[in-house]
């Protein structure tokens, strides 16, 4: 009836979901802003200041200048992942929000768009507080580094629309424990954040190309040091591709799992 | 009060003038794999009426109110809200609906008025319209002290009032109530059913399932009972009950004279447990002939109920 590759009626009130979550997110800010705060100061001072010591820099560039760009990218996909895997998920099973909200004249569609563009502005809401402490440090360079904040966005969007698709097959919120362990923290070592791909054996290397932090790890590198390249415009695509195909299946699935 | 404003009472509707159908279901069905929730059933439902679906757990009345409400798909069958298809319009229905889901979903991240602040703006009410709306609702439902209170502060009875609330915030042409008073004390649930009144003379349209039949016997202008996906009957309380029962219900305790002496006179009965139950047009002259042949023991009299015609139509068997 729906397949899953079927384009989604997203109407713009998808909006009002989005803004739901935005309000309860500045309602609870001092709970919110802290965590990226901390982050990227224990980031940098444990791997930055600390392994860094040793390895002084890697490709002629200072190790935690390498680093930097890559804790962003992590963020990123952190936020809007765990947005969007527990957190939708405890919305729509224990709360019934997405029940309440779809008695009105939202659609299920709006309701898991909503939720997907905020899972995305999540993302650029972290990197927007991590931002200036990487610029206090003097690890990051401006003004191409401003561009992360739009990059965010997209990136953010990409891991939302992942994480939304186990989030509708999900049996429990306890399974949603696989894809965390076993997707995103291996992905958060090995798609060349703290060390270059070219380290890894020539067929890690080709599996790592095919994982998505990856390619946002590279573009991000790319407008932090700066280092811009041919090759970023392929990335760009490729996050593209990825963001649209999984935020439409999730829309898709959610819609088969909820609308019964 | 300033809610029911820019509203048509059925009153006001000109004599003569045909009443508008809210609902209109023809052979509506749904199944989910092979199993039929609500087997083609067929009801109108007019506007200003108090409508009421009454039937025993898995009767089909969810999933009939969540197909009503657009947020479930019919299977088969035609189906109209305010003349408009569920399928192709929901979000032009869903404007003018008011849902009371069975199931408590405020949201529990914000507080009673930002429950009903939050979910106006869902139906596009401009934010100072919505304001004044939410705290003109918390004081129809009495909850204008806990306005600033998170929802899981509030008692079982709060919540399903605060649910109501919600369900009018957008001014609603018709109301869905699905067990509105589930799990209520009776003060409670004495309140909701004098604030549903309210709302029907003011001319709400009101469609309810509930399991209380005293409920459905004091709210309903019109009912139909469901049993396994079908309606079994609809009427009014009164008529359902002078049709399907009769006047009023003579219980007398089971001895096997009384039993015998029953079947000797050809009087029809039914035994429940250790009582016998008599139904009749007038109790007066059962209970001369019992007291007259049967040497009964204990012997009471009462009205006929529409948790009669209910037994009696579903059976005593437990479900679920």
């Amino acid at each position: 009836m729906y397949p899953f590759w079927s384009l989604p009626r997203v109407t713009r009130r998808a909006g009002k979901v989005w803004h739901r979550n935005l309000v309860v997110f500045f309602r609870t800010w001092k709970v919110n802003f802290f965590p990226p705060l901390i982050e990227a100061f224990l980031y940098l001072f444990a791997i930055g200041m600390g392994i860094g010591s040793y390895v002084k820099e890697i490709d002629g560039i200072p190790y935690v200048n390498f680093i930097a760009p890559a804790i962003l990218a992590i963020s990123v996909m952190n936020s809007a992942f765990f947005e969007c895997t527990y957190g939708s998920y405890v919305r729509m099973y224990y709360q019934k929000s997405f029940d309440a909200m779809i008695a009105t004249p939202l659609s299920i569609e709006d309701v898991i768009a909503g939720e997907l563009l905020w899972g995305a502005t999540r993302s650029l809401l972290y990197v927007i507080i991590m931002l200036p402490v990487f610029a206090a440090f003097g690890v990051i360079s401006f003004p191409l580094s401003l561009l992360a904040v739009p990059l965010a966005f997209l990136g953010g969007l990409m891991f939302a629309g992942i994480a939304m698709c186990f989030t509708a097959i999900t049996p429990s919120i306890d399974t949603l424990n696989y894809p965390s362990f076993l997707f995103i923290t291996p992905m958060a070592l090995f798609s060349g954040t703290f060390f270059p791909l070219t380290l890894l054996p020539t067929l890690l290397q080709y599996i790592a190309l095919i994982l998505p932090l990856t390619h946002l790890v590279a573009i991000m590198r790319m407008l932090t040091l700066p280092d811009l390249s041919g090759m970023g415009v392929l990335n760009l695509v490729y996050i593209i591709l990825v963001t649209a195909v999984f935020c439409i299946v999730s829309i898709n699935l959610m819609r088969r799992r909820l609308i019964v | 009060m300033g809610i029911f404003y820019g509203f048509l009472p059925y009153h006001w509707l000109r004599e003569g003038e045909p009443i508008p159908d809210i609902i209109e279901a023809v052979n509506l069905e749904k199944k989910f794999g092979d199993i039929i929730a609500v087997g083609n059933i067929s009801f109108i439902v007019k506007k200003g009426e108090v409508f009421g679906f009454l039937g025993p757990n898995g009767a089909g009345k969810t999933s009939t109110m969540k197909i009503i409400a657009c947020v479930s798909p019919r299977t088969s069958g035609t189906l109209r809200v305010f003349g408009m298809d569920p399928d192709i319009r929901p979000a032009e229905i869903k404007q003018r609906l008011g849902v009371v889901p069975q199931e408590t979903n405020l949201d529990p991240d914000f507080t009673c008025f930002g429950n009903l602040f939050t979910y106006a703006r869902y139906f596009d009410i401009p934010p100072d319209i919505a304001h004044q709306r939410a705290e003109e609702l918390l004081e129809f439902v009495q909850l204008q002290e806990k306005k600033e209170v998170t929802v899981e502060k509030l008692s079982g009875g709060m919540k399903r009032r605060l649910i109501l609330a919600r369900a009018l915030v957008n001014n609603p042409d018709l109301l869905i109530l699905d067990e509105p008073t589930i799990g209520l004390d009776p003060q409670a649930r004495h309140l909701i059913w004098e604030r549903l009144k309210l709302l029907q003379a003011r001319g709400n349209t009101i469609v309810l399932t509930t399991h209380y039949l005293e409920e459905a016997a004091r709210l309903c202008d019109r009912l139909v009972i469901m049993d396994n996906g079908k309606i079994l009957v609809e009427g009014s309380p009164a008529d359902l009950v002078r049709q399907y029962v009769g006047k009023e219900i003579v219980e007398v305790e089971k001895t096997t004279e009384v039993l015998s002496c029953l079947k000797g006179k050809n009087i029809p009965f039914e035994v429940i447990g250790d009582t016998i139950q008599i139904a009749t047009g007038s109790s007066r002259e059962v209970v001369r002939t019992l007291f007259d042949h049967c040497t009964p023991q204990k012997i009471m009299t009462r009205p006929a109920t529409l948790e009669d015609v209910f037994l009696k139509l579903t059976g005593r068997k437990l479900r679920e």
